[in-house]
């Protein structure tokens, strides 16, 4: 939920004016998951939903250690544990990869979202769900690449993480962030949020991990939330995480060109019905019968 | 004079079918609108505001669908397309120049009705379905993402075709004088009727 | 710990064995990472299970459940003869130069002097061989067969990386992987620090196991040095502290004993315990034992304490056995205990074999629970269906409910593994009519002491003169009682005499009635009183230590000596001298610690040795033993043997002990206590084939957080955890329900199928593991399951009688 002043907003969602730009960009902020300092503790999730005041159900248990078992309105991050063997090598990894809104750069979901201000991004790069303005029509879920917007069943409004924006405002920072007793998960700009990366990421290969690297996907413009990876080159095996995710080129014609050129049809067959009415005047059978009546009567007096 | 000048061309209920299925269409295409572009989405204001703009516009869409299947039914025998529809839709510049005595002889409906009869069932169709697929908060979540992204870029484009019909339709109602006055009281002109619709006056009065 | 946890980041490898740092210390096992990504340390996880802290590992080996100690000997084995040990370590800190008697051996897996009869050892074999002056002879060459290092190099000449394949089902390349990770560290400028905790001590040889783990450390020269150390990990808030104030039943504030029945003698008493050095020149420290006595029985008695009446020796009770937990529910089933006050302890769900907890339980007279929570204890009699089927109408047990506050609701200090002493103020008041522990007790106390002194009874001048010096009687403050275990001075304390200038008039250390600056000023003259010595320094003159905040670290060693307060006496590692080499400069240049700069012992940390103990002087660093070094082997002290050896556990899925494969009196460890019932309700494999073991999640504490909602909502539901292999020929689906069974009762819960338990092969033996957490029962929000004790067998390690929670047998289908 927005708490930041409407001059930090750089992006709004279905708006198609500018956002005030006057006053000089902040700095953008980044979270830092190192997925290989993670100990899948759920103590952030926790954080999140005391500092959020969420609360999920109290589930049963699947069959894996995931619980809640998926991100809800009620829980805006989930660890997920992913057994992944490498058969050649006879090696087995507990991969833990703590999951929520990643903030893109170029948000898919306010991208999608058809009412005004309900999604924002704001200048440190954080976006954000304004559930007031939301109308519950799910267009957000259709618009991430990542599948993170949940709808409440509550009221219907969507949910997310908010990168703890009213923390971040004043100061702090996220609350995940905040409680991670391992150093897995650090919060900063996002320039200082990269070199940190980077050196982990030297020493994961020299640990062995040559396919360690950085999750900070161009393909939507990077993120505000990113990943340390062991294994960066393959970032499907946990869990699912998308090697190359972008705004769907469904979402992108539907919300991009298709929608202008759509209501230009409209308007311009609106205005050639007009301007053929001007020019061939109404079609009028009565009019016409008048003619060819008084005609024919006239030829049937002669 | 030893025919009536009133013909009857709708019933009762085939004008109260219509024009329900109209003012569905009306409501369901605001609100559709509404939500489709920014520049719109004023028109939310028109039921109550964003959420409630979310909430009516599937309920009216299946409304209207369901009348619409109604007028169908009573239709869409009318709306058989025949040879000399073709060559009605090859003379299409004839007709919007309102050349109709050069055009081939038009029954009940012209090539040009028909065409916009079968679009409306296609595209009421489509939106039915795809509507389903991404109905919030009842069913969009049984589906795949990507099923979800589809139907809601088909949804968007076949309601951009079927307001572009309906403005086609509108304006022919607008611009053949009678015509809307047949929707509206269920007779039309003999004058009208001949000039129109000739064989379907000869069916209905043998001459 | 001997070291702390912020320590754990100056570590060059990490051994995480017989615990689970990940998941059961989350919070510690930061400094892990921190060792990880700053100190490029290695992090070797051996754990029958692929855990939370295995998939943080750079090495991870599995291990069948029971069998650490044929895996840690193994390990020595190899670094004795791929000599990977610190020499220069081992030689002058450890007895590995001592002689043993010539009676002692070791065979068949039974060392000297067991009585079959009476499963137990006499000990005198194991003793060192003596001079005249009654001083330990040593051989410095090592080369003498009675030496201490060729008896371990022999008794661990056994444990071949074939024969740890065999026992532990570890494949052999993995244990040698692990091996050469290990032996990275006998250089003197790395260092490892071993982190345990159940794992090892839960076992009926756990306190050897720990032990082997102690003699690593002590060959690779990693005692006494940051980041190594053998580090505790404990397993709840304060039981470091409970340990420290002496609440085991053998035990008196600061690891002083209670006297045995045959030690009705004080001086006898006395002189057991305060050890005459057995080499020359070392400061065997508990030969102030009467200090420390003398002052704890003056906190407690306070004038009915005399000089005359041996400081009150007489009201210390004279121990027949061990009044451990599992004897007290013994003797609840015998009906010989018939009232029980069970204060912050749920042993319904805490104690093996709920069904013997349970019975026990309904035998009593009266209960009183004192707890913050509804525990299943505390409603034992109550009917849960499945979860507790019992017939309320067949118990006759009245039971007092006290609720208490949490910890975070009171003021106080916990001691954390560290040995850190930190002080807490409460973050809320406490809900309803719940009380402070303190005031609770106080309370029952009061009115005792009323009745007796109305009525007299059999010895009531113990429960009388008990000294209660609080403000409010019925409510002492936690800082009247930081006070009280500080300790005061009760007469002037005056410094000894000075042997340079004899005539100096002695100086005052501590004016009557001031508190003591720390344990060296407590006297055995009656004018100190120091409720646990090992606390004094808590709260000086100078005011509460323990509630000091200042993180600053000046030798960035992780070393915060103004933050908080540490027993002993400020030392943030135990045996810190032994950081230094015997000339007294740092083993590793790079990271200097303890070291003699000419005059005096100093460095990031208060020295572990007398200030000014030249190194030429030969004071060795392992003070408190009569040695003056660690002791590789025990010659008096553990009941099971002076040397860990092998021994399976009590229910163990393999048919033989490979170490003593014909004796079978050595199969299980041979000195522990067996009740009479028991040993016939050990399962046996072809009943039960598949070896169990029980563990903590990290969503989870224990059996509290199922009262919170947001521990519930992370781990909702009782599971077990098995191999896909066991699954498949099992027929037993992901997620579905199982039905686990040991020959004590059986659970019905849901089974997560998973890669990250295989099955293991022991000479032949394929064998599976099921894993089961603890942390569900009937009470509180999360979904309701069985006590997990329900499975586990009533036997406990032959030392400290922890009971075997880790490694039992059981069978499983599907339910």
């Amino acid at each position: 939920m927005s708490s930041l002043q409407t001059l930090d907003i750089t992006q709004r969602s279905a708006t198609t004016t500018p956002s005030p730009q006057v006053r000089t960009a902040g700095v953008e902020v980044a979270k830092l998951i190192d997925v290989s300092k993670c100990i899948g503790c759920k103590a952030c999730q926790v954080a999140c939903s005391e500092w959020n005041d969420i609360r999920d159900v109290v589930g049963t248990n699947v069959g894996v250690y995931d619980n809640p078992a998926d991100l809800s309105a009620d829980s805006w991050t989930v660890m997920r544990f992913t057994e992944y063997e490498d058969k050649e090598q006879n090696h087995l990894e507990w991969l833990i990869r703590k999951d929520g809104c990643m903030h893109c750069a170029d948000p898919g979901c306010l991208k999608a979202c058809p009412s005004p201000g309900a999604i924002v991004q704001y200048s440190n790069g954080i976006v954000d769900f304004v559930e007031e303005h939301c109308i519950g029509c799910g267009s957000c879920v259709t618009g991430c690449p990542f599948n993170v917007p949940r709808i409440s069943k509550k009221d219907n409004k969507a949910y997310k993480c908010t990168l703890c924006s009213d923390r971040v405002s004043v100061g702090l920072e996220p609350a995940c962030v905040k409680t991670c007793p391992t150093g897995a998960i650090t919060f900063g700009s996002k320039e200082d949020m990269l070199e940190h990366a980077a050196e982990r990421v030297v020493d994961l290969k020299e640990r062995g991990y040559q396919g360690a690297g950085v999750y900070d996907p161009a393909g939507v413009g990077g993120t505000h939330v990113m990943y340390v990876l062991k294994h960066a080159d393959k970032p499907e095996i946990y869990a699912g995480l998308p090697a190359n995710p972008a705004i769907s080129p469904l979402v992108g014609l539907w919300k991009g060109a298709f929608k202008p050129l759509a209501l230009l049809a409209m308007g311009v067959s609106a205005l050639a019905g007009f301007f053929h009415y001007v020019k061939m005047g109404p079609n009028d059978a009565d009019a016409d019968e008048e003619k060819s009546d008084s005609t024919a009567a006239h030829q049937e007096q002669k | 004079m030893n025919i009536p000048n009133q013909i009857p061309r709708y019933s009762d209920n085939e004008r109260l079918n219509h024009w329900l299925t109209a003012i569905c269409f009306m409501l369901a295409a605001l609100s559709g609108l509404s939500l489709f572009h920014p520049s719109l989405f004023w028109l939310t204001n028109l039921f109550g505001g964003g959420p409630w703009t979310r909430i009516l516009h599937p309920f009216i869409g299946l409304v209207m669908a369901l009348v619409f299947a109604g007028m169908v039914l009573r239709f869409w025998q009318h709306n058989k397309l025949q040879d000399n529809d073709r060559q009605w839709m090859k003379q299409w510049r004839d007709a919007i120049s309102n050349r109709e005595d050069r055009l081939p002889e038009v029954g009940r409906y012209n090539a040009g009705q028909k065409m916009i009869f079968w679009l409306m069932v296609v595209c009421i169709a489509t939106l039915l379905v795809t509507g389903i697929l991404f109905w919030r908060p009842w069913f969009a979540d049984a589906f795949p993402i990507v099923v979800v992204r589809i139907a809601t870029l088909l949804h968007a484009v076949t309601a951009s075709i079927i307001v572009l019909g309906a403005i086609v339709h509108i304006y022919a109602a607008i611009w053949v004088k009678g015509s809307l006055g047949g929707m509206l009281g269920g007779t039309v002109s003999e004058k009208w009727a001949r000039k129109h619709h000739p064989a379907w006056l000869r069916e209905i009065t043998g001459k | 710990m001997t070291n702390h946890w912020v320590d754990i980041k100056n570590a060059d490898v990490v051994l995480i064995m017989g615990g689970n740092a990940a998941e059961a210390h989350p919070c510690g096992f930061k400094w892990v990472t921190e060792a990880k990504a700053h100190n490029k340390a290695k992090l070797v996880v051996v754990d029958p299970r692929f855990t939370r802290s295995a998939a943080m590992a750079d090495f991870y080996a599995p291990i069948r459940v029971g069998t650490d100690i044929a895996f840690l000997g193994g390990v020595i084995n190899y670094l004795l003869s791929n000599d990977k040990i610190q020499k220069e370590y081992v030689k002058n800190y450890t007895n590995a130069a001592f002689l043993i008697s010539d009676d002692y051996a070791c065979a068949d897996g039974l060392f000297s002097g067991y009585n079959p009869d009476k499963r137990n050892y006499d000990n005198t074999s194991w003793g060192y061989q003596k001079d005249k002056d009654g001083f330990a002879k040593i051989d410095e060459t090592l080369e003498n067969p009675r030496c201490v290092y060729q008896i371990i190099k022999q008794h661990y000449s056994r444990y071949t990386p074939e024969m740890v394949n065999k026992i532990c089902g570890t494949p052999k390349d993995a244990f040698v992987k692990v091996c050469e990770y290990i032996a990275t560290t006998s250089v003197p400028d790395r260092v490892m620090t071993i982190m345990y905790a159940l794992g090892w001590t839960q076992h009926s040889q756990g306190t050897q196991m720990i032990r082997t783990g102690a003699m690593l450390q002590l060959l690779l020269g990693n005692m006494g040095l940051p980041g190594g150390g053998m580090n505790a990990l404990r397993g709840h808030s304060n039981i470091q502290g409970l340990t420290d104030l002496g609440l085991l039943s053998n035990l008196l504030p600061g690891y002083m004993s209670l006297p045995g029945e045959k030690e009705s003698n004080y001086e006898d008493y006395i002189k057991a315990r305060a050890l005459k050095p057995l080499r020359p020149n070392q400061m065997s420290y508990w030969q102030n034992y009467p200090k420390f006595h003398v002052s704890f029985m003056k906190a407690w008695w306070g004038n009915a304490a005399t000089k005359e009446n041996n400081w009150a020796f007489d009201y210390l009770p004279k121990l027949d056995k061990g009044y451990d937990v599992l004897q007290a529910f013994e003797l609840m089933s015998q009906g010989k205990i018939n009232g029980y006050i069970c204060q912050g302890f749920n042993p319904l769900a805490s104690f093996p074999n709920k069904a013997k907890i349970g019975g026990a339980l309904a035998k009593l007279k009266f209960l009183v629970i004192i707890d913050p929570l509804a525990t299943e204890t505390s409603e034992f009699w109550k009917n849960f269906g499945v979860y507790n089927d019992v017939d309320p109408a067949k118990c006759q047990t009245e039971v007092f409910r006290l609720p208490s506050t949490c910890f975070a609701e009171e003021d106080g200090s916990l001691t954390n593994s560290g040995r850190w002493l930190q002080w807490h103020w409460k973050g809320a008041e406490p809900p309803g009519e719940a009380r402070g522990d303190p005031e609770i007790i106080a309370g029952i106390f009061t009115r005792i002491r009323a009745m007796y002194a109305k009525d007299g009874g059999k010895f009531p001048d113990p429960i009388v003169n008990l000294t209660w010096p609080y403000k409010i009687p019925s409510s002492p403050s936690p800082e009247e009682l930081a006070m009280e275990y500080n300790g005061k001075a009760l007469a002037d304390v005056t410094s000894p005499p000075d042997p340079k200038n004899p005539k100096e008039p002695p100086k005052v250390l501590a004016a009557a009635g001031q508190q003591l600056a720390g344990f060296a000023q407590l006297r055995d003259d009656g004018s100190t009183s120091c409720g646990c010595w090992i606390y004094s320094g808590a709260w000086t003159a100078a005011g509460n230590q323990m509630a000091r905040r200042d993180n600053s670290d000046p030798f960035g060693v992780g070393q915060t000596l103004n933050w908080a307060w540490a027993w002993p006496a400020n030392r943030r590692i135990l045996y810190n001298r032994a950081a230094a080499d015997p000339s007294g400069k740092s083993w590793n240049p790079r990271r200097k610690y303890i070291t003699w700069n000419g005059k005096s012992w100093g460095g990031a940390d208060v020295p572990d040795i007398r200030p000014d103990a030249a190194p030429e002087e030969g004071v060795n660093p392992f003070i408190m033993t009569a040695e003056g070094v660690a002791k590789l082997f025990v010659p008096a002290g553990l009941v099971d043997g002076p040397l860990p050896e092998h021994y399976e556990p009590f229910e163990s899925p393999v048919p033989t002990n490979l170490m003593s494969p014909n004796n079978p009196k050595a199969f299980a460890n041979p000195a522990a206590r067996v009740f009479k019932g028991d040993m016939e309700a050990f399962g046996k494999p072809k009943d039960f084939p598949y070896a169990a073991t029980t563990y903590r999640l990290t969503e989870h504490f224990h059996y509290w957080t199922k009262h919170s909602e947001l521990n519930a909502i992370s781990q909702p539901q009782q599971f077990v955890e098995i191999g896909e292999d066991l699954a498949a020929e099992k027929g037993i689906a992901h997620g579905s329900k199982v039905k686990v069974k040991s020959n004590r009762g059986e659970i019905t819960t849901v089974a997560v199928v998973t890669k990250r338990l295989k099955a293991l092969d022991c000479n032949g033996t394929k064998v599976h593991t099921v894993g089961i957490p603890i942390h569900w029962g009937f009470k509180g929000v999360a979904q309701k399951g069985y006590l997990a004790n329900t499975l586990t067998p009533f036997v406990g390690d032959a030392n400290t009688q922890t009971p075997e929670f880790k490694a039992f047998i059981v069978n499983i289908e599907k339910a």
